[in-house]
């Protein structure tokens, strides 16, 4: 991964854990604990995005399918808190392997257009199978996250659990695109016929990152679901799926360091600025064109150029920012 | 009824609401022809065709026909700013963003919609009267043969215009090969240009012709437009008769899903069909497969 | 560069009447030839003969409308473009195609995916047999880079560096896949005389340690300087073959660039 990397990985674990002991205010630990959630869902489209090349507009439901599996596995079935969530990881790693193989064989955009219509039967089902997802209404009553008799039941003691995860997706993701595969996939996503004529199955590899991108949102909308207790369809629209699209562009396609500036950014920038709902799809509509059309690379690298010296210009473009970088 | 003509009725329905399928289609194949790019605000288009007509025609009280024309020429205004602005001041070309831009377009336009137009379903009223005819003994809307009449007169239209004038000509030399067309003189950015115009307009028209029947909402830009893309897939992407044929099948599909089966899944037919001829057959029914050079 | 051991049969690649068609164009027509090993066979022809289309129809990047493509006496038509490379075809492309993101050592590592295997979980938690593949990696690549002369600009954007390092780079990620069969598009297009001469000597340098070239080549003085066998191309149809020195007074050849 380059020393570079594990020295900032260590200053933003570190960070990162001592913030419950600095900030007070529990309601503020809620939307960090949500922001953990959101890079673990945006480093797995980032992924798909930055070393696929391909777009998916359903994350909300892979998200939603981590959450709903888990809420009716443990809470309807009384399964066991941990497997169930590698279950609804395993299913809904299916389910985009199933999506996956006939839409990414082709070259093109299809993928964008199968998972949107994947997030709108996703939403339909979970507002019509009310029997079992409890329907419009919601699904209560789902067990809080526990770890051997340990219950995470309050703000502050999830933190730590979340955020573990949260930098354990990060730390994993940083080791996969430093490696033989990812340089694979980073070959593929920037010149596919030069990669096919290199050896690499690109085809495979496109699936394969497709499903990582779904099991990871999986595991975020697990961990949601038993984290809030009540889940319902409202938080698996369509829009959730937009939200995590901007925050992949934000932070820049390729750079996963920059998925993290984008979901944390994204998720407080709203608490911040108490947007009136009503805009606020108009104000997502209107980053994404902002940023796609003036900073193709994201918002990142403007605001870390600012910190950064600019010695190490000349150096490996990999090392902090793959894929798209300049 | 009998059951018989009960399905012939379900096809007559599918037929409507297909016409409309192709011409959202149509508008798909023709940026992608020009440019590669999904672009993904064609729904959006639609709705604003729906949108507009309803602001022209029932609020300012404005007769059918300016309306209509005003209601065109609107959106296919939008279309050409669309690509004018964000398109073509995209610093970075890579189909990947300009495919994103196109998202973010159809984000800010719903957003815009939502305030602009609040979030109650509209509808317009239909064309002419809604005495229904008798053909065989299914009962059929004036509507609906408005919605045949004039898709098939656009497609003709359409079709004249690609093959028989010089424009036209130049547009497919376009979308034969960007490159040789720009060697020949062909001025590529303004034939980018008016695929994006025409698809507005074409948007406008499917918006303005349905809603009568469907009614509308700031919403539906999203489920229009994976539909009138799985009409594309399934006729063969970028093939203009494919499109016609994929938007009719999949109307009648789809409501002979909802009226067979049920009609709370109706939308999840498009994706199936999607996933189905992606997996079949991805070059579709007319479809030839396409070869990247090297 | 490790030797490469002489093989015992005299073809390495054999194509049997392949045709290839877009529309109504036949860019490759009937094509039959057959390459030994060890040498350099170039293909000429005027613009538009068919001579991409012909190493991507090896290449599996086109496939055939009809007939076979033999390589080592197995067939290869039909198979992706990666399981190709893996059976031990390489390629450079008319158009520089790199991994512009990416460094120059970067490029040359991507070029050994099919003789390495590290997979995903290798990658997720970077176990030791990972790290060892990739130091081995690391280390050939560089290697590669020394002989190519590109060792200095190991950590340079690969966009960054000159045509002529570019147009180098895009071979050695090619040999990076230790092919037996290295299909050169156009190596020198676009270089000045002292770079297409070192391309020249790289080439026999190539050669020298065993390896075959297929070279498509508009450069008629580095073609019959390095060339053991022309094939000539027209139409998508072979016109001739032989000797260098045969085919430039064969008056079919000669008629074929004079007359288009
Ligand atoms: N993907 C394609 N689609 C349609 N026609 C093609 C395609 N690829 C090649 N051709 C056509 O096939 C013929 C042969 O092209 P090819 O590129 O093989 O020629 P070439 O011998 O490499 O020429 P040059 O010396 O100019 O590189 C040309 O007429 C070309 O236009
Ligand atoms: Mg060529």
């Amino acid at each position: 991964m380059g020393k570079k990397n594990k020295i900032y990985l260590l200053a933003y674990a570190l960070i990162i854990f001592l913030v419950p002991a600095i900030w007070k205010n529990n309601y503020h630990l809620m939307v960090l604990n949500i922001a953990a959630l959101n890079i673990v869902v945006v480093i797995g489209l980032n992924l798909l995005m930055g070393f696929a090349g391909q777009i998916s507009l359903g994350h909300a439901a892979f998200f939603g399918l981590g959450a709903y599996l888990s809420a009716i596995f443990t809470a309807t079935f009384g399964f066991p808190l941990w497997p169930t969530i590698i279950l609804a990881m395993v299913i809904t790693g299916m389910v985009a392997y199933a999506i996956g193989i006939p839409t990414l064989k082709l070259e093109g955009h299809y993928l964008v257009m199968a998972t949107l219509g994947f997030n709108i039967i996703i939403y339909i089902l979970m507002i019509q199978l009310d029997g079992v997802t409890g329907g419009p209404s919601g699904f209560p009553g789902i067990p809080r996250l526990q770890v051997g008799g340990f219950v995470f039941d309050s703000d502050r003691k999830i933190y730590y659990l979340l955020w573990t995860i949260s930098v354990g997706t990060l730390l994993l993701s940083l080791n996969l695109i430093h490696s033989r595969v990812g340089r694979a996939m980073a070959a593929l996503s920037h010149n596919e016929i030069a990669a096919r004529c290199a050896g690499i199955d690109t085809e495979n590899y496109k699936v394969k990152v497709f499903v990582i991108s779904a099991v990871l949102a999986s595991l975020a909308g697990s961990c949601y679901a038993h984290y809030i207790t009540f889940i319902s369809p409202g938080t698996f629209s369509f829009f959730y799926s937009i939200q995590v699209v901007t925050m992949v562009l934000i932070g820049g396609i390729g750079s996963l360091w920059g998925s993290v500036f984008g979901a944390i950014l994204l998720t407080i920038l709203p608490e911040i600025l108490h947007a009136v709902k009503e805009y606020n799809v108009l104000i997502y509509g209107i980053i994404l064109m902002v940023v796609l059309i003036f900073f193709p690379q994201g918002l990142f690298p403007v605001v870390a150029g600012i910190f950064r010296k600019r010695k190490d210009e000349a150096r490996s473009g990999m090392e902090l920012v793959p894929g798209k970088g300049p | 009824m009998t059951f018989g003509l009960q399905l012939f009725q379900f096809i007559l329905s599918g037929l409507t609401t297909g016409s409309t399928y192709a011409l959202i289609a149509i508008g798909f194949s023709l940026i992608h022809n020009a440019t590669g790019i999904v672009n993904f605000a064609q729904g959006e288009f639609v709705m604003l065709g729906g949108m507009f007509m309803i602001t022209f025609h029932s609020l300012l009280k404005l007769p059918m026909l300016p309306s209509f024309f005003l209601t065109v020429l609107s959106v296919a205004a939008i279309g050409l700013l669309l690509e004018f602005g964000p398109i073509r001041r995209a610093k970075s070309k890579e189909i990947l963003i300009l495919v994103m831009i196109t998202i973010g377009a159809s984000i800010s336009i719903k957003g815009l919609s939502m305030i602009l137009f609040g979030k109650n379903p509209m509808t317009l009223p239909p064309f002419s009267g809604e005495t229904p005819l008798i053909l065989f003994g299914a009962a059929i809307m004036p509507q609906s043969i408005w919605i045949f009449g004039i898709t098939v007169s656009i497609v003709l239209a359409l079709n004249y215009f690609l093959k028989k004038t010089t424009t036209g000509k130049a547009m497919r030399a376009v979308a034969a090969s960007r490159r040789s067309a720009m060697l020949t003189g062909i001025p590529v950015d303004r034939m980018i240009l008016l695929s994006f115009t025409f698809s507005g307009a074409l948007g406008a028209v499917a918006g303005m012709i349905i809603t009568p029947i469907t009614t509308t909402s700031y919403d539906v830009g999203a489920i229009l437009g994976l539909k009138g893309f799985s009409a594309a897939i399934l006729g063969g992407y970028g093939s203009m008769p494919g499109a016609v044929i994929g938007g009719l099948l999949l109307g009648v599909f789809e409501s002979l899903g909802a009226g067979l089966i049920s009609s709370e899944y109706k939308d999840a037919v498009a994706f199936l069909i999607l996933l189905t001829i992606l997996f079949l057959k991805p070059s579709g029914i007319m479809g030839k497969g396409r070869l990247r050079r090297v | 560069m490790p030797e490469k051991v002489f093989q015992q049969n005299q073809t390495i690649l054999e194509t049997r009447e392949i045709t290839m068609r877009f529309g109504g164009l036949e860019a490759l027509n009937a094509l039959s030839f057959s390459i030994a090993p060890h040498q350099i066979v170039s293909v000429i022809g005027p613009n538009g003969a068919g001579k991409t289309t012909l190493l991507n129809a090896i290449t599996g990047v086109y496939s055939p409308n009809s007939g076979e493509i033999l390589f080592r006496g197995m067939p290869i038509s039909g198979l992706k473009p990666f399981q190709i490379t893996a059976r031990g075809i390489n390629r450079t492309f008319q158009q520089v195609q790199l991994f512009s993101n990416m460094t120059v050592l970067e490029n040359v590592m991507v070029g050994m995916h099919p003789r390495t295997k590290s997979g995903f979980w290798d990658g997720l938690f970077h176990f030791a047999s990972e790290r060892r593949e990739e130091k081995k990696i690391r280390e050939k690549a560089e290697t590669l880079l020394d002989f190519f002369g590109l060792l200095p600009k190991a950590y340079w954007m690969s966009a960054h560096v000159s045509i002529a390092d570019q147009k180098r780079l895009e071979i050695a990620r090619a040999m990076a896949g230790e092919p037996e069969l290295l299909l050169l598009d156009e190596p020198v297009a676009g270089l000045n005389i002292r770079e297409t001469e070192a391309m020249g000597d790289l080439i026999i340098k190539l050669k020298q340690t065993g390896q075959t070239i297929i070279l498509v080549e508009h450069n008629m003085h580095l073609v019959m300087g390095i060339s053991d066998w022309v094939i000539v191309l027209h139409h998508g149809a072979k016109i001739g073959e032989g000797r260098p020195e045969e085919m430039q007074k064969d008056s079919r050849v000669v008629e074929a660039y004079l007359g288009t």
